[in-house]
């Protein structure tokens, strides 16, 4: 199974509920690897809402698994898509055409929710018409709080910057804005003292 | 009185220092031997003559290298002022209301004179002499939140008001107690204060939110918080962390009466006219502890609040390892006498140190 629990946090950081079928005047989804499983599951509550639908899939690792079963539940347009930066600016097009009522479905992992969540609201898209449902990675897209930098599928704590090679432990604190957590130098008050890296909520 | 400003750096060699005037209006935040969560707001309307509270926007001897030290901040690392589009009227907001309060409350010091939309504005300390037009941003160097606050000690946080929250649009953060503006602009009142403990359990923000949703123009409110700081840095930024963390570690008990520093921040909420959002500048002074023992009943009261505090407010105020050693230090100017309520350092009622 691709769902996880998260355990209880503070208040800034995301939580996902459960895609469900919704009435509107278009239907835009977007998914990365597993994130076509909590599609799927639309599909089959509703195949009628699922033929209107326009859907963006990144299958990352995932390959074809998910690309067969997604081609087979008949969306209106299937989008593959390599990456989401490959695909950002279809996606802005097809977010900024959407009409008033239109329902965004988002699902994967939680760097591609928070940034397509970004652009959506970024575009003017409320918030109501957004649903999420995580599924498959729980790796975090980060932020390094001193070079700014952003490292994406962050999977250890804590892990090196991608950019300016500081040793950052992650923290729970998240900006929706910039769809990252937030990575804080762990040696600084002890340079060279850091602690082996841990996967994620082992 | 007349404002002898210094020259000095919060920075580097750390030339700051506290004037004998400076001690005595010192904002003290313990109204009691011990300290926990509250929230204690009251009205901003004046405070005793001479006394940090007295006007809207206090200006002290540091002001002129607090801003020097502020440019420095901008020069290095320009996203510590931000504003969200939707905020530049609020911008305009708070620079009428800083120029309006500081001409009329120092006004040997700044001067506003205003003709329609052309206002000149002088702040001698500084030595600015604009003229510009109100509500035309390319009549000025920067946008008008920047503007004035490169000319205001203390951050700024500028709110906005919507779906019963307030909302981190646009601010100046060059001397924040280790907060990001730049990892928190756009977030709510609960999203910001995420990473404080204890606080949201018992229903602090929750509180304090409703009560700064309904701070009315003209009826400012204002608050104490405090923290502790190695050395007077200004800009104990997490930007920065990497590097300034390490100084943390270089406490001696024989340098921790100079280095260690007491860092207390006024808080104050003003209501603004045309945009209806609400400014919050977050004023940080600094005190030596060498200095602040001084004062008898301070001496006496902050071992006792420090000795005393949860282990979890010592480690997110970021000195729960050098609590010994400042304990230390302090345990030496607190003879067990009683001390009287209130903020004030009553000099000339409480006893001396009995050694």
């Amino acid at each position: 199974m691709s769902t996880f629990d998260f355990p209880p946090s503070i208040a800034s950081r995301p939580t996902y509920g459960a895609l469900a079928p919704r009435a509107g005047a278009a239907q835009i989804m977007l998914a990365d690897a597993e994130g076509a499983e909590a599609l799927l599951a639309v599909a089959q509550a509703d195949p009628e809402l699922m033929h209107r639908a326009h859907v963006i899939y990144i299958p990352k690792h995932t390959g074809e698994r998910f690309t067969d079963p997604l081609r087979a539940a008949a969306p209106d347009i299937l989008h593959i898509a390599p990456s989401y930066p490959a695909c950002t600016q279809r996606l802005h097009r097809v977010f900024s055409a959407a009409p008033m009522g239109a329902q965004i479905y988002l699902a994967g992992t939680e760097g591609l929710i928070g940034q397509a969540m970004a652009l959506a609201l970024q575009i003017g898209i409320p918030k109501s018409a957004i649903q999420t449902e995580h599924r498959g990675s729980v790796a975090r897209r980060v932020q390094c709080v001193h070079c700014k930098g952003i490292t994406e599928d962050v999977m250890t704590d804590p892990f090196q910057c991608g950019h300016c090679g500081l040793n950052l432990f992650v923290r729970d604190h998240y900006s929706r804005r910039l769809a990252a957590f937030q990575g804080v130098c762990i040696d600084a008050e002890d340079p060279g003292n850091v602690p082996p890296s841990v996967e994620l909520y082992s | 009185m007349t404002i002898q400003f210094n020259d000095e750096t919060f920075r580097d060699d750390y030339t700051f220092r506290n004037s004998e005037w400076a001690i005595r209006r010192f904002p003290f935040p313990f109204h009691e031997d011990s300290y926990m969560y509250s929230v204690n707001m009251e009205r901003h309307r004046g405070g005793p003559e001479g006394s940090v509270y007295e006007k809207r926007f206090d200006v002290d001897e540091h002001y002129i290298s607090e801003m020097r030290d502020r440019a420095q901040v901008l020069a290095d690392d320009p996203l510590r002022c931000q504003s969200l589009p939707h905020m530049t009227l609020a911008g305009w907001d708070l620079l009428e209301l800083i120029m309006v309060s500081k001409s009329e409350d120092y006004p040997d010091l700044f001067e506003l004179h205003r003709d329609g939309a052309t206002w000149r504005w002088v702040n001698k300390p500084l030595g600015i002499d604009d003229t510009f037009t109100f509500m035309d941003e390319s009549s000025l160097p920067y946008g008008p939140m920047e503007y004035i606050t490169r000319q205001t000690q203390g951050d700024f946080a500028v709110l906005d008001q919507r779906e019963n929250n307030l909302w981190m649009d646009a601010g100046m953060v060059t001397t924040q107690a280790d907060w990001s503006l730049d990892f928190d602009i756009g977030m709510n009142f609960f999203e910001w204060h995420a990473p404080v403990p204890m606080a949201h359990e018992m229903g602090v923000f929750k509180r304090a939110l409703k009560f700064l949703l309904n701070v009315q123009q003209g009826s400012p409110a204002r608050r104490l918080n405090w923290t502790m700081t190695v050395n007077p840095l200004l800009d104990t930024s997490p930007e920065n962390y990497h590097k300034w963390g390490i100084q943390k570690t270089m406490l001696t008990p024989e340098n921790v009466g100079r280095k260690q520093h007491l860092r207390v921040e006024l808080q104050t909420f003003f209501r603004l006219p045309r945009s209806n959002a609400l400014v919050f500048p977050i004023r940080c002074y600094l005190i030596a502890l060498e200095d602040l023992v001084t004062v008898p009943k301070w001496g006496r009261r902050l071992h006792r609040v420090i000795r005393d505090l949860p282990e979890e407010l010592a480690t997110y105020k970021g000195f729960i390892d050098n609590r010994p050693m400042i304990l230390d230090y302090l345990s030496q100017y607190d003879d067990g006498q009683t001390t009287s309520p209130g903020i004030w350092p009553d000099l000339d009622t409480e006893p001396p140190l009995r050694r």
